[in-house]
């Protein structure tokens, strides 16, 4: 049995679900993909899943309102092992690679962390990932009788819900009492589309002179794209900008068709985050900037001159 | 009580990578401690400094060359090392099997870790020495406070971040914007010379790697690098939006 967990907020499976069914698709032969649903009035959400998975297995359980690595580490342990799971698939989002390390230590079993390609071949995985700051792309394999993976956001095509729903099944779970107690809680609010799932970014740095630069530049050529904003850690830390925003090695990982960075000189922390975009673009007004040795498209120059003059050209 | 940090020493984020048979070659390179695992070696020493009655024990699983790492976490303040010593690569869910019997060894109540390692690209370290120790965790950790046996912090998760309240013994891995690592001073420096260095051996552990790596390479996608001038920002503008337009059709 390939068993997959399912992602959901406000009622709804996550994006990078449907790509883990993708994923569980490609490595099943037999038709034995369960979709495990953890949450709390999750009624919804499982009859989503109902399309993705061959079987669906519900824990609709208050405990599991809110995520909580410990739970869901147990939950998922208990299921596979159960169930006699060969493989345990769960997305590569912050969450899902907080508790499946726990997974893999309840057991016993490898830990193929953040994969964006996955082989299965007499028994062995075969997977691919970048190492060394998304500079270097290693293929690891791993043979064991049940092997957890997490599966990069983007990496798998989103699967295409089946014509017909599964059958549901309640399951039972021994859950542990939560020890992390939340006392409080901030979530990003943007009106724009989310990074990780942006087709376009445009990304700010210092370049950008201010926080009002980084708004008329930055902000407007995004607005004027339909992209999501992206930002470098310099003007996080300086406050300008909000840590959700961040690219790079301590922020998030995109890989839009296009990236698009103003005033952004290209640090290594920064391109960790960004280098595997399609096509990269860059306005800086250092030709010298790292950023132009990985860019395709880019004008060196002034990027309070240069931006409005896109942006006037754009709407024409 | 004890304050285990845990530290893995990787090439600097400036040098460059090279590939020698068939393995990152590092032959060189400038090694440094993770960043993500100083904020951790500078957090504890933070705890003892507000008050905590600590002794701060700083790990390191790797080749000899890892002292030069814990000499520097040393020279920062920690109070002594422990080195288990291999060439083996191990991943990070079989390290944690090394770090956890250390820390049980040490009876530590406090772990501190990187969020994520700088040449695995991992998350996994903190969370898999937890649940090996049967600890809970708090990840991504932007404050952290520790009153008696009582942690307080905010940490980051998907959807934005979290307060929270946590009891010892419990795992801490960092984010950034935690704390601003110190430089080690000069006398410290010396000081940390004559501090003990506990050596081991991997083979007291048990311990064997999960994964087989088959292969690594650099892809380098082939870029255009077509830059134009902006001395003429307007001309500049219209031929870059007319070549992302009809050339690179990412816009429209």
């Amino acid at each position: 049995m390939i068993l997959m967990v399912v992602e959901h907020a406000n009622g709804k499976l996550s994006k990078s679900t449907y790509e883990l069914a993708a994923a569980a698709r490609h490595l099943d032969s037999d038709g034995g993909v369960a979709a495990l649903v953890l949450g709390s009035g999750v009624a919804a959400v499982a009859t989503e899943a109902a399309y993705l998975g061959d079987q669906v297995l519900v824990a609709d359980r208050p405990e599991l309102a809110l995520y909580d690595a410990e739970l869901w580490a147990a939950a998922v342990a208990q299921i596979a092992r159960e169930g006699e799971a060969s493989t345990i698939l769960i997305c590569a989002s912050r969450g899902g690679r907080e508790y499946s390390p726990r997974v893999a230590v309840k057991l016993d079993a490898p830990l193929l962390e953040d994969v964006f390609s996955l082989q299965l071949s007499e028994g062995t995985l075969q997977a691919e990932r970048y190492t060394f700051l998304n500079r270097v792309t290693e293929t690891i394999q791993a043979h064991a009788p049940a092997v957890v993976i997490t599966v990069k956001p983007g990496a798998f095509a989103a699967a295409t819900p089946a014509s017909a729903a599964a059958e549901q099944f309640d399951v039972d779970i021994d859950l542990p009492a939560r020890r992390l107690a939340v006392t409080g809680r901030t979530t990003d609010k943007s009106e724009r589309i989310s990074l990780t799932e942006a087709e376009i970014v445009v990304s700010g740095g210092r370049g950008v002179g201010t926080p009002e630069g980084f708004v008329e530049l930055v902000e407007g050529l995004a607005d004027q794209l339909g992209a999501a904003v992206g930002a470098t850690r310099a003007v996080v830390d300086a406050g300008w900008r909000p840590y959700s925003e961040q690219v790079g090695q301590t922020g998030k990982t995109v890989q839009p068709k296009a990236y698009i960075a103003v005033g952004i000189s290209g640090a290594v922390q920064h391109l960790s985050g960004m280098n595997k975009s399609k096509v990269i673009v860059a306005i800086n007004k250092d030709a010298d900037a790292p950023i132009f040795k990985i860019a395709d498209y880019g004008i060196a120059g002034d990027v309070k001159e240069i931006v409005p003059a896109m942006l006037q050209e754009l709407r024409k | 009580m004890r304050i285990l940090t845990v530290i893995r020493q990787v090439p600097d984020a400036e040098e460059s990578i090279k590939i020698k048979a068939g393995k990152v070659d590092l032959e060189g390179r400038k090694m440094v401690i993770d960043t993500m695992d100083e904020y951790g070696v500078e957090e504890a020493l933070r705890l003892k400094e507000s008050g905590a009655q600590a002794e701060i024990v700083v790990v390191a699983v790797g080749p000899a060359r890892a002292e030069d790492a814990l000499r520097t976490a040393l020279a920062m303040g920690a109070d002594r090392a422990v080195l288990v010593e291999t060439d083996t690569a191990l991943d990070p869910i079989a390290l944690s099997s090394v770090v956890a019997q250390v820390a049980a060894k040490e009876q530590a109540e406090l772990i501190l870790c990187g969020g994520q390692q700088a040449d695995w690209d991992s998350h996994a370290l903190g969370a898999a020495i937890a649940e090996r120790l049967g600890w809970p965790q708090a990840t991504w950790t932007s404050a952290l406070a520790l009153s008696g046996a009582t942690l307080t912090g905010k940490h980051d998760v998907d959807e934005g971040s979290e307060t929270f309240t946590l009891s010892l013994p419990a795992v801490v891995t960092t984010q950034q914007g935690l704390n601003e690592p110190r430089y080690p001073t000069l006398p410290n420096i010396m000081r940390a010379k004559k501090k003990e260095i506990r050596r081991e051996t991997l083979e007291a552990y048990g311990v064997t790697a999960k994964l087989k790596t088959v292969g690594v390479e650099i892809q380098v996608k082939e870029r255009l690098k077509k830059i134009l001038d902006g001395k003429d920002a307007q001309a500049a503008a219209v031929q870059l939006v007319r070549l992302l337009r009809e050339e690179a059709r990412v816009i429209a």
